[in-house]
């Protein structure tokens, strides 16, 4: 089989699951600065998907592919210890404020710029936003099919694939021509660990910009080895239109945010009598919870 | 979600002891490997990165895996079938997260494939897997085999076995017979020469092998006929592929379930020597010994810490009198007494790992080219060190762990006896580390060579000699006090000729030694870092009247007492 160049797409964001009391500005957004920066979790499911496609068909290259700060760079790291080959950060002042439409746009116009490839990988959805739409909308844009949920591909050739999804009441095999822009389930396996060499190797990995403000100490590594290179790209790089960028690229407006408080509601003590019994039976038919 | 590592700030205080310098530069002999190997560091600073960056990964494989798995590792065990062992689901997940991240033969060479760690960083990471899950420390724990076969095996059987690791290879170190335990010397497993196969065959019964099954083991064998003590034992390392083992069974054990410990019958197998014969039991498994007993001390402190914390947290959310019971005087100092005998075995085990370091790199680097003067100095001194450290970090980290697991039930109460929470486990896996690897007894017939060549004296004269600040002054004199009453007892012990009476009072000299040593290495880091000073005040203070007691009981102690001790097997 040739080579299949895979990628994978993924976000840097704040740990919402380890969330503190100073998590929310008091204007209701996101306060990034409280929470650590972590690999996005489906985005781990999905880059595991592309190395086990690699482990398989060993030519294969996994290429990661983010948008985000500077300090985005280091998932691309965390991604190429865990066995991805190479990546590139899309980071640029313009882009900020992008919202999943300006996202999905901005990560098409890089994913064209790697043309060709056989398959995008990515994570189903984010843990900040939780929106599942960016996936989707890169393959529209790129008009590509799309298959979500997906929690393992069954198998792969140069042209094929056939893949299964994790759905609510079960799952569906599908087969589809390639390329294609898949989204990984978190039901799918757990992302495979950093490997020490790996990282002994990587460590030093560095964009332009990351090198220009490092230490002195290892200047000029990256001529000798130019593996610890990764890539940055602007707006321009990819050719993207500014006016489909940032803030004025996006359509999205927060219009409020409320503070969820969960509380018990009303509550009924059962015994185990069949009077009870049959009324939690009735209950649970009538809400659909069985039935 | 936490990380074993980053959860423990002791381990990277541990890490940046002033001493690492010089080991890292003494095991990366001048940074040289960083032209042919593309993982290689390029200076101190970059090592000392490395090494917290692959620990990180270790400290978030023991909590995501290992530490979940460690439950129903206990409780499913490994299984015999068709002559193999299978590990248990847990322990083979395990298994298999390390090996992807590249952690079998983390001491090894780059040559052979490993990361050339130090011993101490490798020591960090086996204390973590062992808070983790304490038997599935061993089986990870047995790539010190790896070791032994670098430092004495030849180039055809270390090109031969030593690549394997890198790949997952599982090692075993096949010592104890029914009839040979703590006296090695009787082995019996026999092995001769086949002249026209060119290859040594093994026969005979092999008892209590953790992971006997392994990939690799290294075998301890009589190869000389009619001898009947040391000198007639060789070590031979065996492929599990090239059969001749039978496993007949596994033992059903009272702690560390999820490691198999096997009974082995050699028939005919076939080996190979490692490095010369008749060395085998008195040089090579010395060492060999050496190591894992580091290695039980690592154990031991990694359970330590795991009884300790599952301590704290019960103490805090279990309320009884209207209060969590960690307010009671009578609870907070337990909590804080198990705290302290955590921090002192911990920091005696890492100064134990960086002697063994400075040595070993020295004997490496002298294998290559001939040893300045002032190098072989060090060496010698830093071997002498270890040589007594050992078994006083097994003797005393294993002891301590004892106790902690014993409180940590305490102070769960009744729940602490129910199999319901963690701490039983940890009961039962602490029980053996005060006896494997060499008995609490054997450690101090090891110990106390510190005790009568001075060895530990004049250590303990070294760090007297270190500055200290000024608020650090009064503990201090307290350890010079100390000092000179551990020099009376000395001289009380050995007011008798008889050597019995010097060999009943050993463990109390011995570990009147271990209590003023760690002391002072808690002292030494309080100057280091101010979170220590009060473990220092708490131990120092205890220490003392510890070491009083013990040194009244020496000193009322008349020769012919012994007399009083000894069991007449007559009146039985």
């Amino acid at each position: 089989m040739k080579s299949l160049k895979i990628i994978v797409l993924a976000k840097q964001v704040p740990d919402t699951r380890n969330v503190g009391k100073d998590a929310m500005k008091a204007d209701g957004t996101v306060n990034r600065g409280a929470l650590a920066a972590i690999f996005n979790p489906e985005d781990l499911n999905a880059l595991e998907q592309a190395l086990r496609i690699k482990d398989k068909h060993p030519n294969s290259e996994v290429v990661i592919l983010t948008m985000g700060p500077g300090r985005a760079a280091e998932i691309i790291r965390e991604a190429i210890y865990r066995g991805a080959d190479r990546g590139y950060l899309l980071t640029d002042r313009k882009f900020a404020g992008s919202d999943t439409l300006a996202t999905s746009y901005a990560l098409s116009m890089a994913i064209r710029k790697m043309e060709p490839y056989a398959l995008v990988i990515a994570g189903r959805q984010a843990i900040d936003g939780d929106t599942a739409q960016v996936g989707p909308q890169v393959a529209e844009k790129l008009n590509l099919p799309q298959v979500t949920y997906v929690e393992e591909i069954q198998n792969i050739t140069e042209t094929e694939i056939v893949i299964k999804r994790r759905l609510e009441r079960g799952v569906e095999i599908v087969k589809s021509t390639l390329p294609l822009l898949i989204t990984v389930h978190n039901s799918a396996p757990a992302c495979r660990p950093r490997n020490a060499k790996r990282l002994m190797k990587f460590k030093h990995a560095q964009t332009v910009t990351e090198m220009q403000n490092s230490s002195e100490d290892y200047i000029g590594l990256q001529n000798d080895r130019p593996y610890l290179r990764i890539e940055e790209w602007s707006v321009d790089d990819v050719k993207a239109d500014d006016t489909w960028l940032g803030l004025a690229g996006s359509p999205t407006k927060v219009k409020k945010i409320d503070n969820v408080v969960f509380k018990a509601k009303e509550s009924k003590v059962l015994s185990g009598d069949n009077g009870d019994v049959e009324w939690l039976v009735k209950e649970l038919i009538a809400n659909s919870t069985i039935g | 979600m936490s990380n074993f590592y980053t959860d423990t700030t002791d381990l990277q205080f541990q890490l940046s002891h002033p001493l690492m310098k010089k080991i890292v530069a003494l095991k990366e002999n001048g940074f040289a490997d960083k032209d042919k190997y593309d993982f290689a560091p390029l200076d101190y600073e970059d090592a000392a990165d490395t090494y917290n960056k692959v620990l990180e990964i270790i400290g978030e494989i023991c909590d995501t895996t290992i530490a979940p798995n460690a439950e129903s590792v206990d409780h499913d065990g490994p299984q015999l079938i068709d002559n193999a062992v299978h590990y248990a689901r847990g322990t083979r997940e395990n298994m298999e997260m390390l090996n992807q991240a590249g952690l079998i033969g983390m001491s090894l060479p780059r040559k052979y494939g490993g990361l050339n760690f130090p011993i101490t960083p490798y020591v960090v990471a086996a204390e973590m897997v062992s808070r983790a899950d304490a038997g599935f420390a061993n089986i990870w724990g047995l790539q010190d085999c790896a070791e032994t076969i670098n430092d004495f095996a030849s180039e055809e059987v270390k090109d031969e076995f030593l690549p394997r690791f890198q790949f997952g290879a599982t090692a075993a170190m096949d010592l104890t017979e029914p009839d040979a335990g703590s006296d090695l010397q009787s082995v019996q497993l026999k092995a001769h020469y086949d002249q026209d196969r060119g290859i040594w065959i093994l026969n005979g019964v092999k008892r209590f092998i953790t992971n006997g099954d392994a990939d690799i083991s290294l075998v301890l064998a009589r190869s000389e006929d009619g001898t009947s003590d040391g000198r007639g034992l060789s070590l031979f390392v065996f492929d599990r592929k090239d059969g001749g083992l039978i496993v007949r069974r596994i033992e059903n054990k009272m702690g560390i379930k999820g490691s198999p410990t096997c009974e082995l019958v050699f028939k005919d197998a076939p080996a190979k020597l490692v490095g010369d014969r008749r060395l085998g039991l008195i040089k090579y498994v010395m060492a060999l010994m050496n190591s894992a007993r580091l290695g039980i001390g690592a154990q031991s402190v990694g359970i330590s810490e795991a009884a300790y914390r599952e301590a704290l947290k019960y103490a805090t959310e279990r309320e009884q009198f209207g209060k969590p019971i960690i307010q009671f005087p009578a609870v907070y100092e337990l909590l804080t007494v198990m705290k302290v005998k955590l921090q002192a075995s911990r920091a005696l085990l890492y100064e134990t790992s960086r002697f063994v370091d400075m040595y070993k790199s020295y004997a490496h680097h002298s294998e290559e080219r001939k040893l300045e003067k002032e190098e072989k100095d060090e060496m010698k001194y830093y071997q002498k060190l270890a040589d007594v450290y050992t078994p006083l970090v097994k003797l005393i980290a294993s002891e301590y762990c004892n106790q902690i697991a014993y409180d940590a039930i305490q102070i769960h109460g009744g729940t602490g006896f129910m199999k319901d929470f963690p701490v039983e486990r940890l009961y039962r896996d602490a029980r053996i580390t005060t006896i494997y690897e060499g008995t609490s007894q054997l450690q101090v017939v090891a110990a106390i060579r510190g005790v009568t060549t001075g060895v530990y004296l004049s250590k303990i004269r070294e760090y007297e000699n270190t500055k200290v600040s000024p608020e650090n002054e009064l503990l201090k004199k307290r350890l010079t006090e100390m000092t000179a009453e551990y020099e009376n007892a000395i001289q009380k012990a050995q007011r008798s000729d008889d050597g019995e009476y010097l060999d009943f009072h050993a463990r109390r000299l011995v570990e009147m030694a271990g209590n003023i040593i760690m002391g002072y290495l808690l002292l030494l880091d309080s100057e280091r870092d101010q979170v220590y000073r009060d473990s220092a005040r708490i131990f120092i203070k205890r220490a003392q009247s510890w070491n009083r007691e013990r040194m009244l009981y020496i000193h009322q102690f008349e020769p012919n007492d012994l007399g009083l001790y000894k069991i007449d097997l007559m009146k039985l």
